[in-house]
């Protein structure tokens, strides 16, 4: 949808709809729909083969929901997710495992998405063994070739997670990943754990990779600084929609929606001096609750711009200048 | 201005499994009135943990502040009786949590929480104390004060618990605001909102702070003066402005030029810190980050550097001068 050259399309998102639903049993067994969580609302959006694009959102805008259901990992509710071509929404068992070959993640919480009963060893062959591409004795090998890519002692694959730091063991989820060399891996929040010293670490560990294998990202993220250092793209979400989409130096230079500019303003910069200076838009209030979202455009609620049209109709997300996408009735 | 705290030279330790962790090594620092202080560091620098110390809040076993001194218009808070403490925790000296969601009592309404400390030091009434709590509750932003007394703490949004927990930090009108990663659980919408609401505050009851953080844009625009601590020792220390346009400890430069910034618009390959902070089980006799550190020499092996006065104000624990990679003099 941003892009005609079809060519160099790597996955397209189509109208993604992702709604969870609340149950209430009224009997003991029978339990009844009463509602929804709508995680994501109809989004649409392309990955171009090579680039780093990244989804940027508030904790509950769906952010994660959308690289989940990109994956097939939560079944959308509703539209199209073409990877290479292909629906993986209407995919099903075999067909869809073999897909998965070509699209790995990398998970948030580097304690949480390693077994702590297998060694690193076992946790990054495992990808080959289950998908029948190598035998224990090759996957072995290739483990400790994995080891050395992303900056590990191969020796080390004898070892179980709970024996490495925090950034190390993120490097072991990135190994994992790279494993079944994929064509894309979602990076879910890889470095929101992190501290500070051992983020830039893994960063540039994910952009070396990214040259070397020429891997698409997707880069999911709350830190909108690190988003403009890693993304060729950025998208904006609240509350299940995205309301911007740019190439990053044009997002940050020029946001065009108000919460984009809101956003931006609120990020901190390390420089005193450039603090002085700046003003900050601060929004009133929270997030509304996505089992309810408001009505037109999902931001109108705590924009400082809203009027009559903003409570009657959504927003079309359209292009406003070359490759510049929003969705807001006052751009 | 007058110091309204002095802490020198504290020290605590922990009692574990693996031997005694050296969390706090000889930290001093003095707040003045009126001033914000930053302390800056990564996660188990001792920054935390050295307020604690000197806020007597360290279980002890296996904790145990083992020196140091702690001045408060002329007492030493760690000498005090548990009942003298007591009185100052609260009505002199509050304190915010990181964590709203785990800092308040989950069976007890926010009213009751917030209008605590004044039935406690302040000697209200019940009827005093929730009118003050609601006035409190509505100055720091939250809408229906009054009838939201009666709620509990999970009826209330993060940012929203995070405002209550700033109008029971401040409902006693405190001299000094301890504020431990107050907005790290937060989105930054809504981190925007609480430093603005913190800033006003400051402003209008004209208190001293000590904010400690491990995010250097947020100290950036809030804090006078920054402290750096690493694996337990203060390694630097200076003006806002001073630290970030001519930091003078390796690791201060590492990490400001680890960090990407918003309004930077060309790809720079981040410098990182190669590996990890270190736990101390004993005290070194080198510089704790010399294994880390790409300016190392031979006396960082040798010797912990102390605090070198390096500029105006400005100081540092390294024996060796960024700019020319040699000893200071």
């Amino acid at each position: 949808m941003t892009t005609t050259d079809n060519n160099n399309v790597l996955l397209r998102v189509e109208h993604l709809v992702k709604h969870f639903p609340i149950t209430r049993s009224k009997m003991l067994i029978f339990s009844q729909q009463v509602g929804a969580v709508h995680a994501v609302d109809d989004i649409s959006f392309s990955l171009i083969k090579g680039e780093t694009l990244g989804l940027v959102g508030e904790s509950g805008c769906g952010k994660s929901t959308t690289g989940r259901t990109i994956l097939q990992l939560h079944r959308p509710t509703s539209g199209h997710v073409y990877f290479e071509g292909k629906d993986l929404a209407v995919m099903q068992g075999e067909e869809l495992r073999k897909m998965r070959r070509r699209m790995q993640m990398v998970f948030q919480d580097p304690y949480a998405s390693l077994n702590p009963r297998m060694t690193v060893g076992e946790i990054i062959g495992e990808p080959l063994i289950v998908h029948d591409l190598a035998s224990p004795k090759e996957a072995e090998e290739r483990v400790q070739d994995l080891l050395k890519l992303v900056g590990l002692n191969p020796s080390f694959s004898n070892r179980y997670p709970h024996e490495f730091s925090g950034g190390q063991r993120q490097r072991i989820g990135v190994a994992r990943a790279l494993a079944l060399q994929p064509a894309m891996i979602v990076c879910d929040e890889p470095i929101s754990a992190l501290d500070v010293s051992i983020q830039a670490q893994v960063v540039n560990l994910l952009e070396d990779l990214q040259t070397e294998f020429n891997l698409t990202y997707l880069f999911i993220a709350h830190d909108l600084s690190m988003i403009r250092h890693i993304s060729t793209r950025v998208a904006v979400m609240y509350l299940g929609v995205i309301v911007e989409l740019a190439d990053r130096n044009e997002l940050y230079a020029h946001p065009l929606h108000p919460y984009t500019q809101a956003l931006l303003s609120a990020v901190p910069i390390p420089d005193p001096v450039a603090e002085e200076k700046r003003k900050r838009i601060i929004l009133q209030g929270d997030v509304p609750s996505p089992v309810n979202p408001p009505s037109g455009c999902r931001f109108r609620t705590r924009c400082p711009l809203a009027t009559a049209i903003c409570s009657e109709a959504r927003p079309e997300f359209r292009e406003v200048s070359p490759n510049h996408w929003v969705a807001c009735h006052l751009v | 201005m007058a110091d309204i705290l002095n802490v020198e030279g504290l020290e605590t330790q922990f009692r574990t499994q693996d031997g005694i962790v050296h969390a706090v090594n000889g930290v001093s620092f003095r707040l003045k009135e009126g001033e914000t202080l930053g302390i800056v560091g990564e996660s188990g620098c001792g920054k935390s943990v050295t307020m604690m110390s000197m806020m007597r809040l360290i279980p002890s076993p296996p904790g145990k502040v083992v020196a140091g001194r702690a001045m408060y218009q002329g007492k030493d808070l760690l000498k005090l009786s548990n009942d003298e403490i007591r009185d100052i925790r609260g009505s002199e000296i509050s304190i915010i949590f990181q964590d709203p969601m785990t800092s308040f009592n989950p069976v007890l309404t926010v009213g009751r929480q917030v209008a605590e400390p004044l039935e406690i030091h302040m000697g209200m009434s019940q009827k005093q104390a929730y009118e003050r709590a609601a006035e409190m509750l509505s100055m720091v932003g939250i809408p229906n004060a009054k009838e939201r007394l009666s709620d509990y703490p999970h009826q209330f949004s993060g940012g929203m618990r995070q405002r209550a927990m700033i109008a029971m930090a401040l409902v006693c009108t405190p001299q000094i605001l301890i504020a431990d990663e107050p907005t790290t659980a937060l989105d930054v919408t809504i981190q925007a909102q609480i430093v603005d609401l913190v800033k006003r505050l400051r402003e209008e009851l004209g208190m001293a702070m000590i904010w400690i953080t491990h995010d250097l844009g947020i100290i950036s625009g809030l804090a006078h003066r920054v402290a750096v601590m690493y694996a337990g020792y203060k390694i630097e220390e200076a003006p806002v402005k001073d630290l970030y346009a001519n930091p003078q400890h390796p690791y201060t430069i590492g990490l400001l030029s680890s960090l990407p910034r918003l309004d930077e618009s060309s790809r720079r390959r981040l410098a990182s810190i190669d590996g990890i902070p270190p736990i101390l089980y004993e005290r070194p006799n080198y510089c704790p980050f010399a294994p880390r550190c790409r300016f190392v020499h031979e006396r960082c092996w040798q010797e912990n550097p102390p605090l070198i006065e390096v500029g105006p104000d400005h100081y540092a624990a390294c024996w060796v001068q960024p700019e020319t990679g040699r000893y200071r003099e």
